[in-house]
Formats: C-alpha cells, structure tokens, sequence
C-alpha cells in the first residue's frame, strides 16, 4: 500500500509540477458540471417545498380532498358527508380565484366555515388568532402576507374584486404571519364567498377528516359511487404532490439540461486525464521498468482521478449553492418557467441530498481516469517507450461495432411509450445516441481525414498529415465538445421548434385586432347578456367572438380540463381550429360535437369519433369528438365545444372573452377606449391588440426558455476548454516536433498557422460532428421526448443561421485556441529543446 | 579562396550579466566544400555554438556571416528563410516527422520552398536512393531502424542543396558500427554535393572523419594539436 502511495503521489506532485493550471482548469471542469447540476436541483427542490408546503398547510391534517369543477357541486352533498360515521370532521370550501381591481394576477379566495375549518386545519386558527370572528363578516377578508404585500394592503385595507361584471369591496380584518400561508391568498366565510360570488347553495371544495382506523383508501373506493359527475376525490398526499405533476416535464428538462453540463464535464475529464495519461506513458512505463506493480500503477491513476474528482465535486457543490441562491433571487423559483412565480423561495441544502451530485462528480472524474489508467497497466513497457504508441492504443479502443449497436438501440428506446407521464426512454434515446456519436467519431475522423486532399502548401499539408496520423488523440480531444455541441445544437432545433410552431399557433388563434378579457380568472368574472349586447353595439367593430370558459374535473390526479365554448366554422372572421386530425364540418348526428386539445387525447385516450361524456355539474353531457387540435395555452387540456350547444345544454348565456374583428380604417385604441367606457370599472378590462398579445406571449416564451439557453452556453464553454486543454496539451507534447520544423525554416507564424489550421479543422470536425448528430437527437427531443412530456406536437424546423453562426463561432475559437495553444510550444526556449537530448 | 560559406568573428554570447561567457571571441571560417568537426566535452557551449550558426540566437558581441549574410544582424523570419534556403539539419535524435512518411519527410524542405510536388517527390526519391534507401519513401518512420533514421534524416538536411550542412552528434543515438556508416556517408554526401558541413561532436573518432578538426574549450576555438 506504501508503494502504491508512493507513486500516487509522485505522478501527482510531477502533474501539478509540471502543468498546475491545466490541473486547475480540469478541476474547475468538473466543478462547473456538479455546480450546475446542483443548483438547477437546489432550485427545483426548494419551490416544489415551498408549494408543497403551502399545499400541506391548506390541506392540513384532511385524509380526503373531493374537489369540483369551475361549477362545483352542491352542498348537499357535504350535508351527506359530514353526517357520514366514518367522518370525523367535513370542511366545505369555495376555492376561488378573483381579479383584484388594482392587480393583472388573479387573486386565490377560499371561502370556509372558519370553525370547521379549524377542525382539518388546525393552523388555521392559530393564524387567524383574533381575526377568526370579524372574518365571520359579510364583507371581511383576510389576506396572506405576501398578499397582502402584494396588493400593497394591511389591515382595515379595502380590497375591490371583479365579480362578474361588477365590482366588490371587501375589507382586510386579518393579515396572517408569513408563516401561516407563503402564498398570496386570501380567505373569507364561506357564505360570503358564495353570497358575493354569486354560488349559493354551491361549494367546489370539500375537505374531510376520517375517523381513526378508517383507512382514507377503502374510504375513497366506497366514496366513487356516491360522487356526483365533475366530482373528483384525493388522498392528501396527492393533493400535495400537485406541483410536481403541473412542473413536471418541464422540471425534468432543466434537470436534463444540467446533466448535460455534467455530462460535458464529465467527458472532458475523460479526455483530459487520457491524454494526460497517453502523454505521460513513458513515463509510466519508465516506472513499470523500475518495478512499480501493474496494479500499484493503476491504483495509483485511479487515486489520481479520484482526488480531482473529489476536489472538483466539492468546489462544485459550494458553487452550486451559491450559484441557486442567486438565481433565484433574479429568475424566481420556477427559473422564469412561470409555474410558481409567485411563491417566495429559498434553497435548502441537505448534505444527503447533495451527496449524489458529489458522488457522480467523482465517479465521473474516476471513471475518466480508469480506462487510460487500465491501458497504461496493460502496456508492456517496452512497448510504451517507443513514440508512435499512443495511436496504437487507441486504436484499440475499437468502438465502430458498439456504436452502431448502440445507434440501433437508440432508435427502438425512441419507439418505446412514456413512463409514468415522463419520457424517459426517450432520453435514454438521447443517451445512447450520444454515446453511439462519440464510439463512432475515431473512425469517421480518420475516414474523413483519409479522403482529404492534401493541400499544396507546406503549412496545411504537414498539419493535415498530424492529424491523419494521430485520429485517436483528436476524437478523444473532441469528446467533449461533441457531447456539449450537439446537445446545444439539439436543444436549439428543439426550442426552435417548438417556438416556431407557437408562433404559427398564436398566428391561428389569436387572429382579432383586439382580444378582451374580465379578469385573468373566468371562475368569477363574466359579462352578462346585457353586457354583451352593449359591447357588440361598439361603434367601429365589425364582428364580436364570444368565448365562455370552464374548468373540468375529469381525474383527480389533474389539474382540469378548460372547456371552451366559442363559434366554430370554416367561414368568416372566426378564430382558427388547428387542427392535427379530424374535421372541423364533421357529420353531425344527434349528439353535439367537440374538438379535444392534444393533451386530452394523450392524457384521457380520447379518440376522434369516439361519443364521450362531458362531466357539466348537473349531469354528464355526451358528446363526440370531431376533431383533435394542437394548443399550447392549456398544457392539462382544452376541449372546444360550439357556444350555441353549449348555451342549449347549460343555459348559462355568460361568456369571459371576447375577440373583435374591427371595420376598415377603425383604430384599436378607438374601439379599446369604446369597451371601457361601457362599465364603470372599464379601466381594469384586460385588453389587448392582437399584435400586442403575440408579442407578449412570444416573450413570456423566451423568458421560460432563458435558463436553458445559458446552460446551453455554459456546456459549450466546458465542451470548447476541452478543446483548449487538448490542442494546448498537445502543442507541449509536439514542442520538438515545432523546433525541427523551425529548423527547416518554417516561420514561427507559419508554426501558429499550423496548429490554427490543426485547431480550425478539428473545430469543423466537431461542429459538423455535432450538428449532425445534435440534428438526429433532435429529432428524439421533437417527436419523442417532447410529446411524451408535454402531450402537444410541434413541427420541426431547423434554426440554420443560428446553428451556422454558433457553429463558425466553434470553428473560430478552435482556431484561436490552436494558435494561442502553440506560443508557448515555439518559444526560442522550446525551439533549442530539438537538440536538448543530453 | 573563394568567399567564406560561414564567418563567426569575435563571437561572444553570455547568458548570465553576473556569470562567465559560454562562448567568447570565437572566431571560425570555413570555405565552400569544406567539412570541420568542432569537438567539446559537454557543457562547453556546442549547442549555443550551434544556436548561434544557425540563427537560433543571436550573439551578444562579434559577427555571423552565411555567405555573406550578416546573420546576426537579420530578425528572425529573415534568419528563417536563410536558414531554410541555406542550411541543412542532422540531429542526434534524428527528428524525424513521425506523421509524415519517409518520402514526405526527406520533401519536406523542398514543400517549404514552394517546390512543386512532382519534382520535389523526385528529388526527395532521387536522395533516398543516394542514402541506400530507395523503396523506403511509403513508410512511416517508427518502421525504421536508428540507422535508417539518420540516414533518412541526412537525406533530409541535404535534399535541397544547402551550401552549409549543420550536424550535431549525428551517431549518438547509434552503435559503432552504424555509426560509421552514417559518418561516411554524411561526408560523402557533404563532399559530393560540393557542399560545406559543420559536424558536432564529443567522439574523437567522429571527429576524425572530418577534414578539419577543431576544439572548443568553452572560451575559444582552436585546432587540434596532434601529438
């Protein structure tokens, strides 16, 4: 063990001796990886707590949650569930959202019996304290602290609601700790919020208690019977879990993003230590020589990857905390993905839940060294002493045949289903295919170099003949610049897209010159039929779409289905219906027809054709699907149903929206200025130019997508430094190869130009390597992991420019870095060196 | 005599203010077709000797001239294409481009100056079938011998008629026997081509095959004294 300490620590000592900044650099490498990786999920796990824990202290200690539809149900049957035997306490809720008057987000109102309420929710009363009583008012609310902070009120505060097309005052009696609800809510007695929200006789939430030794899962089995059609019923464990699910795909993508960035560190690690092992053989061998055991030397190389792995992991899990720290205080918990933007959140770092991160950079960096450090062992010294042998060993690595099996696994993984919701197989697609591209690139870099034509000029001709020669030593030095290139370059056609796509979408549903809305929310704000007489009289509109929207609850375990009712045609100024199948003129028969968004027929199995049920709070609806259409507004699901059925099978003539098609030479601001005047409270409509709204909804895409675009970045830096530490590490390994030719009378800038044009092809190996084969994982992203995560299609579409230009950018940087990589290799000192032989 | 192919007058070249001169006031002639041995134990200052000759550093006091040239006096991308045009390299350690084949290494001065591939493939052939190696050109140099190597190495330092032919310990790396082929032949070629040479070396039998000998004892240069 001595000995093998022994050599651990002089081939340690010789590196750091010998080249301190290039140890710095890989350990900064790895450092970056586990940093990245760390705080995306430093990130992640702090907001899912912090909505999680919000869900808790709402649910508090219910063992069952039923929940409603925008429509709820009747009270009745709570009267039915609380007199049940095996119910301890019943808490009925009106869960809301409103429109403050003085905000643009909707308000969450939830209206409760304070006191019984108490009894699943024991907090509760903790945090209303002294205000339990007053809020017992008609027109008392109490208000969370960051929504209270947020609407800039306190208590004896007046907060004005949009209830359907007219306005509320309530007044603030309680603002509650921060730590009773983190979230920005508001809560009221439940006859108020039924009273003022016109639901009476109607709640949509209902919270229930078990007696003890009831369990809450036999209970729900028997409760399915009894539960009325839009009723759904959870355990509270579900219902906590509900952030996850919404955030979901979209959370796994940033963490596969941050894979990414370890992957690439963890690749250039590889290469790294293999060259500096292949660079170092004959030194190795010289030890083999003087009686240092195979395995003392392997163990030795290994220890050495480990202490850099270990080293690196470390700094990076530091970095990682600090790096989420400030992320979240610029981009929020959700990274600008929108889901949680209103919570408050803040890492919290658990030693066991960094641990893995530490322990997959070391591994990473262990596993980097273990295949040079077996081949080092396995050389015979004599062998290994002799110049020309670091090909030799590589071309053992013989991973052609591998690659190919791999690339054929690759393509049955894509073909395979989602797992739980989650595309996985789809990116264990994208794995093997990743591995397959790097097995493949020795031979298709020494094939393509083969097919060269040699140029005629000295410079070119010497550079073409050192890499044809040492094809092994490039691709490993490509290792890392391929794996972070084609992933950025993937993500890019990906995110491409998918942006593409919804720009074409927002082109086909947003349409009008002017879109209007009540409120942000539609669970209480509409217009009534005399408002939409008085708004179709504007002057200066040629044609008013009305939308009425509604929340279906059609599984538990989702958030609910927006039901759209609006005119659907193929004539006239209507919005458009992108379809995917089906027929917007289907044959009617004597049910109504409906059009389902993607996600509904990825997520409840729904066919075109198909007679299907609506779960409307009076009863189910039978319906057929027409048609299956692509919308990205609604990622749980979207069904549009004609407003004319919908108003015969309901009854309810409100609508929420309203998009207006204006006459010629009529300016938006005249018919905007028109809608407002109409009501009193006209100034807080919600309207938008068409333009405007594309606009906004384009940006608040880019801002979703921000993080992955720097991430994307901060790969391809890691994968070009792999580059640098390569090109650089070989210039110092060919100093006298660059002093005889200097020799011979080639010009120290003809030198630099060679180790440029070296750089610039090995830069074009690797973008043209990485576009070829980021476009063919692409292609899994699109059609595979994509759909699988979100349930909506998109269209491919390549961003050529953008992939040319990050491309040129690579090809440049190899160039500059080749050259930079060559100023210490043709110093005068390094020139003598030809003839420093004794 | 004709002009001189190389002069060094009152060549001095220190490399430490507070330390001795490694080389100083040496001074050396040597006219076209003539072939000298300089001969130094280690340390004495043979390679800053070479540096020197071949315009890899620059003396601190006194004059190099290549035919004529005042090398010390030229900046570096002159001295550059002087030494390329003008001066052949023969290397203890043979250095030879381990990616370039044989025929491709021995070429490769001509590539440099700008000489068109067919006839520079003709004469790099034409120089290894006069170093006794024709048929060798598509190989790669670690199929070589040590003595192979140096002899594709001469063929390289000779291939595009350089008037000066700079060796430095060529058979240091070789045994006895190689060796004294290597020399023969590099004085043979050195001789044929009307060509003048250099050759460094410690061995007074390598220095033998020379036509002149002289020592360098650090300070100066002198001639060796046959007892």
């Amino acid at each position: 063990m001595s000995a093998t300490f022994a050599v651990s620590r002089t081939l340690l000592i010789g590196r750091l001796r010998e080249q301190p900044f290039r140890l710095l650099a890989t350990v900064l490498a790895i450092a970056l990886g586990v940093a990245l990786s760390t705080a995306v999920f430093l990130i992640n796990q702090g907001a899912l707590q912090e909505f999680d824990r919000a869900a808790r202290q709402l649910v508090g200690d219910a063992d069952i949650v039923l929940r409603g539809g925008d429509a709820g149900f009747d009270e009745s049957l709570f009267v039915a569930l609380a007199t049940d035997p095996a119910v301890v306490a019943a808490s009925p809720m009106l869960d809301l959202a409103a429109q403050p008057m003085d905000g643009e987000d909707s308000l969450p109102i939830l209206g409760l019996d304070p006191l019984r309420a108490g009894q699943v929710q024991p907090l509760l009363l903790a945090g209303l304290g002294d205000g339990l009583l007053p809020l017992l008012q008609p027109d008392a609310v109490a208000l969370s602290a960051s929504a209270a902070e947020q609407l800039g009120l306190s208590e004896g505060g007046r907060l004005r609601l949009r209830a359907g097309s007219e306005v509320i005052e309530l007044r603030v009696v309680k603002v509650l700790t921060e730590e009773a609800y983190p979230q920005p809510l508001a809560l009221m007695d439940i006859a108020s919020a039924q009273w003022r929200f016109d639901r009476i006789g109607r709640i949509n939430r209902l919270d229930l208690r078990l007696r003890t030794g009831i369990e809450p899962e036999r209970f729900l089995a028997a409760l399915a019977a009894r539960l009325p059609v839009g009723v759904t019923a959870t355990g509270p464990g579900e219902e906590a879990g509900r952030a996850e699910r919404v955030s979901r795909a979209y959370r796994v993508n940033l963490n596969l993003l941050a894979m990414v960035a370890l992957l690439t560190g963890g690749f250039l690690v590889f290469s790294t230590q293999s060259l500096a092992v292949l660079r170092r053989r004959q030194s190795f061998a010289l030890l083999r020589a003087l009686g240092c055991r195979r395995g003392e030397l392997k163990v030795a190389l290994l220890a050495e990857g480990a202490l850099l792995g270990v080293t690196g992991a470390a700094l990076g899990v530091v970095l990682g905390q600090a790096l989420a720290v400030m992320v979240l205080v610029r981009l929020g918990g959700d990274l600008g993905g929108g889901y949680f933007a209103t919570l408050a959140t803040r890492p919290d770092p658990q030693a066991s839940s960094l641990l893995p991160f530490f322990l997959v950079g070391t591994a990473l960096a262990m596993v980097g060294a273990w295949w040079p450090a077996r081949e080092a062992a396995r050389r015979a010294p004599a062998l290994a002493l002799k110049s020309g042998d670091a090909e030799i060993v590589l071309a053992r690595m013989g991973g052609v045949r591998a690659g190919l099996v791999l690339a054929g696994v690759a393509v049955l993984l894509a073909l395979l289903p989602a797992v739980g919701g989650l595309p996985l197989f789809g990116y264990l697609a994208v794995a093997a295919l990743l591995f397959a591209g790097i097995l493949l690139v020795p031979a298709l870099t020494a094939r393509v170099l083969a097919v060269c034509p040699v140029p005629r000029r000295a410079t070119p001709a010497v550079a073409l003949a050192q890499l044809r020669g040492s094809a092994g030593l490039s691709a490993i030095s490509l290792a890392a610049i391929i794996v972070s290139f084609s992933l950025m370059a993937a993500m890019a056609i990906m995110v491409h897209s998918f942006r593409d796509s919804f720009e074409r979408w927002l082109g086909d549903v947003l349409p009008a010159d002017l879109h209007a809305r009540v409120a942000a929310t539609h669970d209480t704000a509409y217009w009534d039929e005399a408002d939409q007489a008085a708004i179709a009289r504007l002057p200066g509109v040629s044609h008013v779409e009305w939308r009425r929207l509604a929340g279906l609850r059609m599984d538990a375990l989702r958030e609910p289905v927006e039901l759209i009712a609006r005119p659907v045609g193929v004539d006239g100024p209507v919005t458009r219906l992108p379809l995917v199948a089906g027929t917007l003129e289907p044959t009617r028969g004597s049910e109504p027809v409906v059009w389902i968004s993607e996600p509904v027929s990825d997520l409840y199995g729904w066919r075109v054709g198909e007679l299907r049920e609506l779960p409307l709070a009076d009863g189910p609806w039978p319906v057929r699907v027409a048609g299956i259409w692509r919308d990205y507004g609604h990622p749980a699901g979207a069904i549009v149903v004609s407003l004319e059925d919908y108003r015969l099978r309901t009854g309810d003539l409100a609508v929420n929206q309203a998009a207006f098609w204006l006459e010629p030479g009529v300016e938006a601001s005249e018919v905007e200025t028109g809608l407002r005047g109409l009501f009193a409270e006209g100034a807080f409509l919600q309207v938008y130019r068409g333009d405007d709204l594309r606009q906004r909804s384009l940006a608040y895409f880019d801002r979703a997508f921000a993080v992955t675009y720097a991430l994307e970045a901060v790969a391809v830096a890691i994968g070009l430094m792999g580059v640098s530490f390569a090109l650089s590490a070989q210039a110092l390994a060919r100093r006298r190869e660059f002093g005889v030719l200097r020799h011979l009378g080639m010009l120290r800038s003809q030198v630099l130009a060679l180790l440029a044009f070296e750089g610039g092809i090995m830069g074009l190996l690797g973008a043209a390597y990485g576009l070829l084969l980021g476009f063919l994982i692409s292609l899994v992203l699109v059609y595979v992991v994509n759909r699988q995560a979100f349930n909506w299609s998109i269209d491919l579409s390549l961003p050529v420019g953008q992939l040319l230009v990050v491309a040129l950018g690579l090809v440049l940087a190899a160039v500059l870095t080749g050259a930079l990589s060559g100023r210490r290799a043709t110093s005068v000192t390094a020139v003598r060196a030809v003839r420093d032989d004794w | 005599m004709t002009r001189p192919v190389l002069r060094l007058t009152g060549v001095c070249r220190r490399y430490h203010p507070e330390r001795p001169a490694v080389l100083e006031g040496i001074d050396l002639e040597l006219g076209q077709g003539e072939y000298v041995a300089i001969l130094g134990e280690s340390g004495v200052g043979k390679s800053t000797l070479l540096n020197l000759v071949a315009g890899l550093d620059r003396p601190d006091a006194g004059t190099i001239e290549i035919d004529g040239e005042p090398l010390h006096a030229l900046d570096d991308d002159a001295a550059t294409l002087l030494r390329r045009r003008r001066v052949g390299f023969v290397f203890q350690a043979f250095h030879l481009l381990p990616h370039l084949t044989v025929l491709d290494n021995v070429a490769l001065p001509l590539h440099l100056l700008g000489e068109p591939r067919k006839s520079r493939e003709r004469a790099a052939g034409d120089m290894l079938e006069a170093v006794g190696l024709a048929g060798f050109g598509p190989r790669f140099p670690r199929e070589l011998s040590g003595g192979e190597m140096q002899r594709v190495a001469i063929a390289r330092a000779l291939v595009h008629g350089p008037g000066l032919l700079l060796a430095d310990e060529p058979t240091g790396n070789l045994d006895p026997t190689i060796a004294s082929r290597v020399l023969e032949l590099l004085r043979e070629r050195i001789v044929g081509q009307g060509a003048s040479g250099v050759l460094i070396t410690h061995s007074r039998a390598a220095a033998a095959t020379a036509q002149r000998v002289m020592v360098l004892d650090g300070r100066s240069l002198r001639p060796l004294q046959i007892p």
